[in-house]
């Protein structure tokens, strides 16, 4: 799999500026995160299906993506609707079931895939090298960012490591159980994993050294405010006043 | 260019180097040899400055190197390709991670991109600027790693095991890269062919002594 292969594509929305695109998504993000209103929260979703479409991003990958977050949404509605009293009552069974909790289960549902699939479709549609880039022209210090960005980088490899040991393991005859040598013998492998993380991370600061890496990172692609930014930067702050305005 | 004089280095209590001597010299070429955990890595990793022998004077480029700023000097004019191409990889894209030395030289994106490419040209990778890094194969790894290296323009190079993985025909590359350069090189290696090829001495480690072969 391509972490990255959202950035791939060409379209007037990939092209948009990195820093336009992250105050976007965080404006969006923190104005999600604070509605109630159900309507206005559906109405959210407009704004980044409208730019997926845009940036004609392969919608199978995105559904792939919800998937991994609703799956966490999924635990709300196996705990707030019994836990969060207020409202009608409905039973289920042995159970009573509150109509308030059946609200903020939705919510949160709600909010968390109009936010991931902004993500998406700004920060998503960017290379992660720009992305990182622009969070320090916003002033993020720069090593949360290159620590933002190697983590990315890495994921892959440590995810390799991972499946090689799993498959070495399997050649040698394990079979997962519930016994007690099932359990140390994945503790060995989580402690491999980060022991050659920890490896590799050394070998890896050697290597940007040897190059004559100066805590500084460079980008080839530069970017910079154009007309279409500002037009993009007044339609996200048109939208969201929009839908605080309709609740 | 190379001067290790009585090198000591030990590693966990354990002695490696006890007063070693290397020379290298402009126009040489020669191929490092000897059984694994003999010391040449670590050799390798004491001439770029990435380990601090306990006593012994190192020599690079004209001026003994003793503190790391000293070291930084000379990373860039000697090139380090690493055992291990996924270390040395570390950008999105082969055009980003290629340029990411001349980028740290000072050069502007618009330089580092000329040489990048036009390295990238002399190892038969054209077109490859764009690939993403993570999703090559081992071999082209490899030279995309020893372009990244290349395109520093060093005087010298040093290469840990370049042919580790590779097939015939990504080696015969590496040997034309290296054979048609007029590069002064230190290179381990385990492939006899390989090290007679792109050599004209050798020398054998064992037990952190080093001796000439014949």
């Amino acid at each position: 799999m391509n972490i990255q292969e959202f950035s791939l594509g060409d379209s007037i929305v990939h092209r948009f500026d990195p820093r336009t695109k992250i105050l976007a998504t965080l404006v969006l993000s923190i104005t999600v995160t604070l509605m109630n209103d159900i309507g206005s929260l559906c109405l959210a979703f407009f704004f980044p299906i409208t730019l997926l479409l845009i940036a004609r991003v392969s919608v199978r990958q995105i559904f792939r993506r919800l998937i991994a977050v609703n799956l966490f949404a999924l635990f709300m509605w196996f705990v707030l609707p019994f836990t969060v009293v207020g409202g009608a009552e409905y039973s289920l069974g042995p159970f009573t079931i509150y109509r308030d909790g059946l609200l903020s289960a939705l919510r949160i549902t709600l909010r968390s895939n109009v936010i991931i699939l902004s993500i998406m479709a700004l920060l998503g549609t960017s290379p992660i090298f720009n992305v990182v880039h622009a969070l320090e022209h916003l002033g993020i210090p720069n090593k949360l960012a290159h620590l933002y960005f190697l983590c990315f980088r890495y994921v892959h490899v440590i995810g390799e490591e991972y499946q090689r040991l799993r498959v070495a393991m399997k050649c040698r005859g394990f079979k997962p159980g519930t016994d007690l040598h099932t359990y140390r013998t994945y503790a060995y492998l989580m402690g491999m994993l980060l022991v050659r993380s920890f490896d590799r991370a050394d070998r890896i600061m050697a290597a940007m050294k040897c190059r004559g890496f100066k805590q500084r990172l460079f980008i080839i692609h530069h970017y910079e405010m154009r007309r279409n930014d500002y037009v993009f930067a007044a339609v996200s702050m048109l939208f969201v006043t929009i839908i605080l305005a309709i609740r | 260019m190379i001067h290790l004089n009585d090198i000591s280095f030990k590693y966990n209590s354990k002695t490696i180097f006890d007063r070693l001597n290397f020379d290298l010299v402009k126009g040489d070429r020669i191929g490092l040899v000897g059984p694994n955990g003999s010391g040449k890595t670590t050799l390798c990793r004491i001439i770029m400055g990435l380990e601090k022998p306990a006593s012994g004077i190192i020599t690079v480029l004209g001026k003994p190197r003793l503190t790391e700023s000293d070291f930084a000097e000379i990373r860039g004019r000697v090139g380090y390709l690493f055992q291990d191409a996924d270390d040395q990889l570390f950008c999105p894209t082969v055009l980003e991670d290629v340029a990411f030395g001349p980028l740290n030289m000072g050069k502007t994106v618009a330089e580092a991109k000329q040489i990048t490419l036009g390295t990238l040209g002399k190892l038969g990778l054209e077109g490859f600027e764009e690939r993403i890094t993570y999703q090559l194969s081992g071999g082209e790894k490899r030279l995309v790693s020893l372009a990244a290296v290349l395109a520093m323009s060093p005087e010298v190079l040093i290469l840990d095991e370049p042919t580790g993985g590779l097939d015939e025909e990504t080696t015969c590359r590496l040997v034309d890269a290296l054979t048609s350069s007029d590069l002064t090189y230190l290179v381990i290696s385990h492939d006899k062919d390989f090290i007679c090829q792109v050599t004209s001495q050798r020398l054998w480690m064992e037990k952190g002594r080093l001796t000439a072969l014949p």
